[in-house]
């Protein structure tokens, strides 16, 4: 008798049949676009067919799959976790295998089928979080931003010649890494290689979570089989021959058709089943976009109105003005006269490289009106600095400038300006006449335009006929606001709950709109003419979207400006500046110069300083002409002036390295101690420097961090959504060991110090505790000592006596309450000596900023923040912008305490609001926040700290970082900072 | 010195003279232990509602006004209140809403403040919001309670800790469909009426009540079949609140399995002890120390009645008494881990491996801080040293799906099948 085995995965549906003994005879493959309940029925046929049964032929059956297993409730058919189903299927095909990798389409998975100590069969496993990165889903997220098939991805990374650093963490931060490569220049090849790296380290660091995998690797799944190159990068990161087995697609139906059976099941009775399926439950609907037609025709009216002035470019004899925007994912151009009518525009995908894109446009621009007249040019968005370098573009502007620009002509009124683009949402607010504030989406919060095109796509439909289908729905599916990938699960559970096409439509549509109001506005409705404005303008490309548009206006209850150019606001507006700062001629690249254009990159590691920024070198110019250098990827201005990087005589940040690096250490009786680098260490390094050396060790302290010290650490981090700061610990640990240290110093501390500035003086749960969780998962501390007692430096009275009990479990008898007496109080000197220097120096760099008339920033953060792998050189870049940088913790104790709004009870924060009150009065000086991705404290301190900035009406900055930073996104906000203060 | 001028508006004060008129809302979170504490409030004359209202427009609202980034709980509680008051059904003049705070390090402490930001911007602002801790936090807003008091929410937590372990241990088994979920509606309306007449929580009377719920449960007839057992341990919310976990408790029955949801009396001992370890640990007020000393021994007191009366019924599993469970993890983890559930959730997970739960799903918030440590961070060690243990950390999350927990949790429970039937034959 048959056993059939059906494994309903995210994307596709596989199927395995075997006979009575487990010999497999069937198997297939195919995507299933959320059509499972057609593909299962059609699917059951054919191997009705293909082994010649009948409506009355018995046969064993089980379903397994992320999209089975509600399926298989559903119409009572027997289920198999798939992971279990994995299992089965390995111990029966390959019983010698250690472990296996399985990547699908949203989840990745880890089996351990021998024990990590006693190497005997066990089972131990492991799927990814709620965070799926490092899928198929990703992969071919990646591949579509690149403009390649997955094949050809596959093909192009055999070419490689660098890897870069990119997230894999989710696709939206993937993304905003590898944009700006793509603007840079660098070879597709690299980046697909780099592209297969992101994935296997976010396996490893995810997935591993403290056991080395090794022994007979097993590689399983469509993207392990499809990807020949993701093989190979699994093989060279984890230095073993993983086997990638025939019909490894199939593993799980095979395992699923192996399952013990309870009950046969005939043909005709699977098929009646599978037919019968009735959508399982209802979903909560919201209210229509539009009631009827006559609603929508109001509608469409009303926003015909919003037009731009136009031309013909025949006729603009006196000249025009050209501005060019090279967004993330399209190119935008737009030619104007000197009245600022529109005379023409090219609006088209950029498909990573905008150069040749802008070339074309040039061409045709000066082919068809041979007399054109160019008098000024300015180009925006990411790729504006290589469109200027290679073209000779006049002028760049930050494109948050471009838009308000473009806004100003529609409405010279305009208060709030919300763009949503490809891929980023950008909103400001405008008052007095300049931009006040700014919102940017964050690395966390999808919901642009690509999101709806990928949705649109994996249903099998272009984006405009997708978003058109939600404009009458009559119930669309209330989804809230969430990243792609927790999306994808809803919008599958909402098919599941009887969801037509239609709603899904208008339901997505609407969460970008709710996506951009609570999550990166962070607005509330109840008046949103106070929370946003009274003269509102949207735009971007995903404006034209009038489902979009429709939804943003129900859920605001306010008419908007859309223009007919909302898609190319960015270009329209950098003319219309380029106009404002008209020079008379412009240095754009002229007719003859095109047509012999050449454009060549290189890419090369910086060695100019310990961020090691992997640099794109790219070289204009025409064909034996002059050549020009534009230089991507750097943090500062050493590669491109060979100069030392910034201004490090203004900048606080190094100011403090620089402190610590000073710490001297010396033999001592007691032997090596090895202090970690990292999380409070930062803060507290001159402490227990001076306190172990005086008592007689030889304090090591762990090499500065770097990508290599955090991949020697990742396969012991045990939660993939903490902090990268605290990742970076393991890296650090397993540094010090290798430094052949036998003894580690980290300890535990629930509480800092009381600086006076809060209602209590707690380090956050992750830096109190964090060498709980080193003790627990790096397995080369067993047979070290690790001591990571629990102090307490807020009580120097007991301290010296707490330490002595706890250093003499580790050295009975060796260590005197007097030497620790005498050598703490020397700790606590040296510790606030350490805190004076700093803001001694944060005033010399005030005056010295004032007397030459640049401002100041407060990038605020934590102490850890100053370690370059954490900030990614963006204390350089503020200074590179020609501004001084100082910390929170410089100025903090000139305050006393005040009252904030929430619990003010860890003493990092407290130095936060206190910077933040302190600069209140000073004009010269703003604020930008720095937070790490997954810190939990920062979502109640950058909405504190955003209060009190705005109560005392400054702008507030918050950059988040993590792991990796898109520094280009970064530079936009500072830029537009600037050109808000000035 | 100068006062420096501040941004936020004073808090809306809650006097003693107020509790006659108001209503005070508080969020769900152990159904049969709030349904009893509540009565010891009325005791006291104030007028509690317990919210029921579910459904996704409490996460929607909860989006609406908290940072998105904001734990769970805290979503879920703001949430909640707001969607309540939504309805229209309170008078705002005369309702106010509660919420604990434990004073600890970790956000939970903050979440009050986020809730008056919320109401605010919800346009509740005339909406007092109160504070009950025992940390002496937000004076002039939080609530007064006195020991007497004090001792008679701790019984009412006690009790509901013994109902819902017997119910727990019952149900599975019962051969009469109902007959634990009506043992346990009865004595929750019943205990609930004695405390709401100022009775049933002197020593005698806490044990006479003891031992009639547990002949109660003790009387239900019983099937004892292999099931698989699995333990729930988490961030207290997540933990217990079936809002929060997606109804994880039903699922896992669902699946024929029996759990056991360590109870609440454990946290209360440890966030008393936390004070006491810190003092033993940096030093400290002797003073404090004693007092602390005083009140964890009442609470132990209470606990070792439960116990007594227990013994009498071996065929229930009972809890460990604080004392052994935090025994159970020395070595694993210090007791300086305090924050969140700190320590105790290991201790937790350790005392359900030994007990024979060594099925476990770790169920906290989305980025949890602490449980990145006693959490997450503890699985490799606890698997290290019992080989066994079977456990899966699952996040809840507005964004996380029921499907995808749901997965990972069959995985778990496939290969604790697996394993019960092999040790079966």
């Amino acid at each position: 008798m048959l056993s059939i085995g059906l494994d309903i995965g995210s994307t596709t549906i596989k199927s395995a049949v075997t006979d009575e003994n487990g010999k497999l005879l069937y198997n297939s493959y195919e995507r299933h676009y959320s059509e499972v309940q057609d593909k299962a029925i059609k699917l059951i046929e054919k191997i009705k067919d293909e082994f010649s049964l009948d409506e009355s032929s018995e046969v064993n059956i089980c379903i397994s799959g992320s999209a089975g297993m509600g399926f298989a409730d559903d119409i009572g058919l027997p289920f198999v976790q798939e992971v279990y189903a994995t299992r089965t299927a390995v111990l029966k095909l390959n019983p010698e295998t250690d472990a296996v990798i399985e990547l699908g389409g949203e989840d990745a998975k880890i089996l351990f089928l021998t024990g990590e100590e006693s190497g005997e069969k066990e089972l131990e496993v492991r799927m990814n979080g709620s965070c799926a990165g490092g899928t198929g889903a990703f992969i071919d997220q990646m591949a579509t931003l690149l403009g390649i098939t997955p094949d050809e991805m596959d093909e192009a990374a055999k070419k490689q010649e660098k890897i870069y650093v990119i997230a894999s963490r989710c696709g939206v931060f993937a993304k905003s890494d590898i944009q700006p490569l793509l603007n840079q220049g660098a070879r597709i090849s690299d980046i697909s290689a780099s592209i297969y790296y992101a994935v296997v380290n976010q396996t490893v660091a995810g997935l591993a979570q403290g056991r080395v995998i090794k022994g007979k690797v097993l590689y399983l799944g469509g993207p392990l089989t499809f990807h020949s190159q993701l093989r190979l990068a699994f093989d060279k990161t984890l230095g073993i021959k993983g086997l990638c087995p025939e019909n490894s697609l199939c593993y799980v139906a095979y395992g699923a058709a192996l399952a013990p059976a309870e009950r046969r099941y005939t043909v005709s009775e699977i098929l009646g089943l599978l037919k019968n399926r009735k959508p399982s439950g209802t979903y909560k609907a919201a209210e229509p976009l539009f009631e009827n037609e006559e609603e929508y025709r109001e509608f469409t009216e009303r926003h015909s109105l919003d037009k731009v002035e136009r031309a013909d470019i025949k006729d603009a004899t006196d000249g025009v003005y050209i501005g060019i925007d090279a967004g993330s994912t399209t190119l935008k151009c737009a030619v104007i006269d000197n009245k600022g009518r529109l005379l023409h525009s090219v609006y088209m995908p950029n498909s990573g490289n905008p150069v040749p894109l802008v070339l074309e446009f040039l061409k045709h621009l000066y082919n068809d009106n041979p007399g054109i007249k160019v008098l000024g040019s300015a180009s925006t968005g990411y790729g504006e600095e290589i469109i200027k370098n290679a073209f000779g573009v006049d002028i760049g502007i930050v494109e948050t400038v471009a838009h308000f620009y473009a806004a100003k002509y529609f409405r010279p009124e305009v208060d709030f300006i919300l763009d949503i683009g490809g891929q980023d949402i950008k909103c400001f607010k405008i008052a007095n006449g300049a931009i006040d504030n700014i919102f940017l989406n964050e690395a966390c919060s999808s919901g642009c335009g690509s999101f709806l095109q990928t949705f649109a796509g994996a249903l099998n439909y272009n984006i405009a006929d997708f978003a058109k289908l939600g404009l009458f729905a009559k119930s669309p599916v209330e989804l809230g606001s969430r990243c792609t990938v927790f999306m994808n699960s809803s919008v599958k559970q909402a098919q599941k709950d009887g969801a037509t096409i239609d709603n899904i439509s208008a339901g997505l549509s609407m969460s970008v709109v709710k996506n951009a109001l609570y999550k990166v506005i962070r607005a509330t409705t109840k008046d949103a003419s106070v929370s946003l404005g009274k003269h509102i303008v949207v735009q971007g490309g995903t404006f034209f979207n009038d489902a979009v548009l429709r939804a943003f206006e129900k859920e605001i209850g306010m008419n908007v400006v859309r223009p007919d150019i909302a898609g190319l606001m960015g270009a329209y507006g950098a003319a219309l500046y380029a106009r404002e700062k008209f020079r008379g001629k412009s240095t754009l690249i002229g007719k003859d110069d095109l047509e012999s254009f050449v454009h060549e990159v290189k890419a090369t590691t910086c060695k100019g300083c310990t961020n090691h920024c992997k640099l794109t070198i790219n070289t204009f110019g025409t064909e034996n002409g002059e050549k020009r250098r534009f230089i991507a990827g750097n943090r500062c201005e050493t590669p491109v002036t060979g100069k030392k990087s910034g201004d490090s005589e203004l900048n606080l940040y190094q100011y403090k390295l620089d402190l610590l690096s000073q710490l001297e250490s010396k033999p001592g009786k007691l032997g090596k101690i090895g202090i970690p680098l990292g999380l409070n260490m930062y803060e507290l390094l001159p402490f227990w420097h001076r306190l172990l050396t005086d008592i007689g060790f030889e304090v090591v302290i762990s090499p500065a961090s770097n990508r290599q010290l955090y991949l020697r650490g990742q396969q012991t981090i045990p939660s993939d959504t903490v902090c990268f700061p605290a990742k970076l610990m393991h890296g650090h640990v397993e540094s010090l060991i290798d430094m052949g240290v036998d003894t580690v110093f980290y300890p535990c501390m629930s509480y800092n110090l009381d600086e006076g500035l809060g209602d209590n003086h707690y380090n956050c749960p992750v830096v109190a505790y964090y060498p709980e969780v080193i003790k627990a998962n790096v397995r080369d501390l067993r047979t070290r000592t690790f001591i990571c007692d629990y102090f307490g430096l807020h009580r120097p009275k007991d301290f010296a006596k707490k330490f002595t009990e706890a250093m003499n479990k580790y050295y009975p008898g060796k260590i005197s309450y007097q030497t620790v007496k005498k050598a703490s109080e020397k700790a606590y000197s040296e510790y606030e000596e350490f805190l004076n220097k700093v803001a001694e120096k944060g005033r010399e760099i005030t005056v010295k900023a004032r007397k030459e008339g640049k401002p100041i920033i407060v990038l605020a953060g934590r102490p850890y923040h100053i370690d370059p792998e954490i900030n990614h050189g963006i204390d350089k870049l503020i200074c590179s912008l020609g501004a001084a940088v100082i910390t929170e913790d410089s100025i903090s104790g000139e305050m006393e305490k005040f009252r904030v709004g929430v619990l003010n009870q860890w003493t990092y924060h407290s130095r936060l609001y206190a910077a933040a009150k302190y600069i209140a009065d000073k004009s010269d000086m703003n604020l930008v926040q720095l937070v790490s991705f997954g810190c939990g404290l920062d979502a109640i301190t950058t909405d504190e700290t955003r209060s009190i900035l705005e109560s005392e009406n400054k702008i507030y900055t918050q950059i988040k970082i993590d792991e990796i930073t898109n520094l280009g996104a970064v530079k936009i906000r500072l830029r537009s900072l600037f050109s808000a203060i000035n | 010195m100068k006062e420096i001028k501040t941004h936020v508006e004073p808090h809306l004060p809650f006097t003693g003279d107020m509790k006659k008129k108001y209503k005070i809302l508080i969020p769900d979170m152990l159904p049969v232990h709030f349904a009893i504490l509540r009565e010891v409030f009325t005791s006291y004359g104030y007028n509690l509602e317990i919210l029921k209202n579910t459904g996704p427009s409490v996460a929607v609202e909860g989006l609406k006004y908290v940072h998105n980034d904001t734990c769970y709980p805290a979503l879920l509680v703001i949430g909640q209140m707001i969607d309540a008051l939504n309805t229209g059904k309170y008078d705002l003049d005369s309702t106010a809403v509660m919420i604990t705070q434990t004073g600890g390090g970790c956000r939970a402490s903050n979440y009050i403040h986020l809730l008056r930001k919320a109401m605010k911007k919800a346009g509740y602002g005339k909406v007092p919001v109160i504070s009950l801790n025992i940390s002496g936090l937000e004076k002039g807003s939080s609530l007064k309670l006195t020991i007497p008091m004090l001792v008679k929410m701790l019984c009412a937590l006690c009790y509901g800790d013994l109902i819902t372990l017997l119910k727990n241990q019952t149900e599975p088994y019962e051969t009469v469909a109902g007959a634990s979920q009506k043992a346990t509606e009865k004595w929750t309306k019943e205990i609930a009426e004695q405390l709401k007449k100022g009775k049933g929580w002197s020593s005698k009377a806490f044990e006479k009540n003891m031992n009639g719920i547990a002949s109660d449960f003790a009387a239900i007839e019983r099937k004892v079949t292999p099931k698989v057992k699995v333990g729930v341990v988490g961030e207290i919310y997540v933990k217990y609140s079936a809002l929060a976990n997606n109804n994880l408790e039903e699922f896992l029955r669902s699946q024929d399995c029996e759990v056991n949801v360590p109870g609440i009396m454990a946290f209360i001992c440890f966030k008393i002890d936390n004070r006491i370890e810190d003092i033993k640990l940096y030093g400290g007020s002797m003073l404090k120390k004693a007092v602390c000393n005083l009140l964890l021994g009442k609470v132990k007191n209470i606990e070792s009645i439960m116990h007594s009366v227990m013994k009498n019924y071996k065929q229930y599993q009972m809890p460990a008494t604080y004392e052994h469970l935090k025994e159970m993890v020395s070595g694993v983890i210090g007791y300086g881990a305090k924050m969140g559930e700190g320590w105790l959730l290991t201790a937790e997970m350790v005392e359900l491996i030994k007990s024979g739960y060594e099925n476990i799903v770790c169920a906290q918030p989305f980025g949890c801080l602490p449980n990145h440590i006693v959490g997450k961070g503890m699985v490799r060690k606890l698997r290290s040293l019992y080989p066994t243990a079977n456990i899966v950390p699952i996040d809840y999350d507005p964004g996380a799906t029921r499907v995808n927990q749901e997965n990972r949790i069959k995985l778990m429970l496939a290969v604790a099948k697996e394993r019960m039937q092999s040790g079966e034959n």
